[in-house]
């Protein structure tokens, strides 16, 4: 068996460890090759398990894993053409940078003079060359990271493995390991699977962002649908930038709900998700915090959403103002106006305002 | 726009404590009592073997007490050629055998035990206790038993059956124990990037963990060789009828009274401490080639 490409197709994958709990529940998902795919959820949502029932360190209690159309569940990592970078990196102490990207080969009974030779070219690819001779722990986070990447992609894998690469590194230098990691991945013209839990960085690299919770695909599809075009509360919420209100439907119009809650009043949704739901059903649904807008009582006007509300803090984020209004029931209201809008009239904290938005803005969620 | 909370507007009061201040030199009287009561303690521990050191090399004329009677290397000389001393050349070379023995075997047992119990397995509690019950049994009880139970099955004693299984029933589980320490440092992630790499379990332990481990095998293989090498209670009713060194030294001080028997103890305090020397030299090596600058290889 040869795995060709490196296109990826999880049926029916359950894992579970004692036979009760399943860490993983029932996963199905596509990656077509070549993508750079991001799995996204807290810690303990199945997300490095299903990396690793990929990467042959697992296998599933149930389903099917397909690599370039084969099953290969049972088989080891070298036969799937997958390579794995793991969260610490794991780079090997004893052996310099050279020796390390090198492995794979030496294992392979590749020749001294050839491996070297290999070795070398992906040590320029990955721009190690002065550091070819150094060991891991004289390396900084970064560098280390590059070492990882190239010792995972000397055998020409089709599918990269990446378990949370960055959450060792510090802010500033994730950014620019995030952008390596993108270059990598096209010069390499592989698939890469990236688990995360950072939303900033998935939607930032990805071509597929998977939202999980406890064990199941809650989403799935491009960054900018995810973020942009949330299915329910759970992911609203995780991938955040939304407001996430309820409330009850007072009447429906045509395809568009009227919402009221002891806070608002005449809250226009488009149906959407909720094409079935009728007048006297509490719903969620989702308005992002940059197409809030607020206006001071006095003025305001036309056909839009209004909901009064004070100020309750303002914090400065540099580009926009993050302004905290007072809750709706439960749920945070905030908006985020751009610093230039804010600063030609700006709110103080205890101001009466008037929180609006157009009402195709609004998006119901399941 | 946001209150600012007036700062230090009711400052917490700063108690005032006598701290142990440090004297005008730097350092607090505690310094000097403590480094008393540790000069004291390192004369105590060296002072008895020193007096041996000194008193070994007299000449001729020399006693078992002081004072010192001339300096030579005469006590040497006679160590190794008197017959009347004993078999000394024998019993080491019979040691130094027997320590090599129980080293290998030791280094290699602990180290795959170490790697069994990384993970629980049927029994290992019950494993895990009757490796320590050996650790604290006497060890002269344990020797007898083993003379005993040989005794009752026929078979022979000597130093390289009997007694090679009665030392390894003390240096196994003083390795284990030592290798379970040195276990702790094994991270998963290296044996799993090694598969993943498509190492088989072999090459995954000759090519990773047996190096980065070395400095602990190697602690381990010193742990093995220096219990063997003095080694008395568990030696001496399972030896048989040709001594051990330690079993050679008993025997002298019982009938020679020369400072031969000193001279004695100088050599094989000097080779312990080479052997100690070799293996934390080795050691550090290992770690400066992992530490220091581009590494030559």
């Amino acid at each position: 068996m040869v795995v060709e490409n490196g296109s990826i197709e999880l049926a029916g994958i359950v894992k579970s460890y004692d036979g009760t709990t399943r860490v993983v529940d029932g996963v199905n998902l596509r990656i077509p090759d070549r993508a750079y795919c991001c799995f996204l959820g807290p810690s303990g949502c199945g997300k490095t398990t299903i990396l690793r029932m990929i990467a042959g360190h697992e296998d599933p209690t149930h389903g099917e894993i397909l690599i370039g159309g084969h099953d290969v569940v049972g088989l080891p990592p070298v036969e799937r053409r997958t390579a794995m970078m793991f969260q610490s990196y794991a780079l090997f102490p004893h052996l310099n940078v050279r020796d390390n990207i090198a492995f794979a080969l030496r294992v392979r009974g590749v020749g001294a003079q050839e491996r070297r030779k290999a070795a070398d070219a992906m040590i320029e690819k990955v721009r190690l060359t002065e550091l070819a001779d150094r060991l891991p722990a004289q390396l900084s986070g970064g560098q280390q990271q590059r070492v990882a990447l190239a010792r995972a992609a000397i055998t020409g894998p089709k599918v990269l493995l990446l378990d949370e690469p960055l959450s060792a590194l510090d802010e500033q230098l994730r950014v620019q390991m995030r952008q390596e990691l993108s270059r990598m991945q096209r010069d390499l013209g592989i698939t890469f699977i990236h688990v995360t839990h950072t939303q900033l960085e998935a939607i930032a690299i990805a071509d597929i962002v998977v939202v999980m919770e406890r064990g199941k695909i809650k989403q799935a599809g491009p960054a900018r649908d995810v973020y942009d075009q949330p299915q329910d509360r759970y992911v609203a919420e995780f991938l955040g930038g939304q407001n996430v209100l309820t409330g009850r439907i007072e009447r429906i119009e045509g395809d568009s709900a009227i919402i009221v809650s002891p806070e608002m009043r005449d809250v226009v949704v488009p149906l959407g998700v909720r094409r079935t739901a009728s007048a006297g059903d509490r719903v969620d649904f989702a308005i992002r915090r940059d197409d809030v807008d607020l206006v001071r009582p006095e003025r305001g006007g036309g056909e839009r959403a209004k909901v009064p509300s004070r100020v309750r803090a303002i914090e400065y984020q540099g580009n926009f103002v993050k302004v905290i209004l007072d809750k709706i029931g439960a749920d945070e209201l905030i908006a985020y106006v751009p610093d230039r809008v804010f600063y030609r009239d700006p709110f103080s904290v205890g101001d009466v305002v008037i929180a609006g938005w157009e009402k195709d803005k609004t998006r119901m969620l399941a | 726009m946001i209150d600012q909370p007036s700062a230090d507007a009711n400052p917490v009061p700063v108690r005032h404590r006598r701290a142990l201040a440090p004297s005008r030199d730097g350092r607090p009287w505690t310094f000097y009592v403590l480094a008393t009561l540790f000069t004291l303690y390192v004369v105590a521990l060296y002072g008895p073997m020193v007096c041996i050191y000194i008193l070994s090399f007299q000449d001729v004329r020399g006693g078992l007490v002081f004072p010192m009677r001339g300096t030579s290397l005469h006590w040497f000389v006679d160590l190794f050629t008197q017959v009347r001393t004993g078999d000394v050349k024998g019993a080491f070379s019979r040691s130094i055998r027997l320590a090599v023995v129980v080293t290998i075997i030791t280094v290699v047992i602990s180290f795959m035990s170490g790697l069994a119990f990384r993970k629980r397995f049927a029994g290992d509690s019950v494993v895990f206790y009757l490796m320590i019950g050996s650790l604290v049994a006497p060890g002269l009880v344990l020797g007898i038993g083993v003379g005993l139970i040989c005794n009752v099955l026929g078979i022979e004693t000597s130093w390289y059956t009997t007694a090679l299984g009665a030392q390894l029933s003390w240096t196994l589980p003083f390795g284990v124990l030592v290798m379970f320490a040195v276990m702790s440092r094994l991270n998963n992630a290296w044996e799993e990037a090694a598969r993943d790499l498509g190492a088989s379990a072999w090459q995954t332990t000759f090519l990773v963990i047996v190096p980065i481990l070395a400095p602990g095998l190697v602690a381990v293989a010193l742990f093995g060789f220096t219990l063997s090498y003095d080694e008395f209670t568990r030696s001496l009713l399972t030896a048989g009828s040709l001594n051990t060194l330690p079993l050679e030294i008993w025997s002298m001080t019982l009938n020679v009274t020369s400072p031969s028997l000193y001279a004695l103890g100088t050599v094989t305090t000097l080779i312990s401490f080479l052997i100690i020397g070799v293996c934390l030299g080795t050691i550090a090596r290992i770690q400066k080639r992992r530490a220091a600058g581009p590494a030559a290889h």
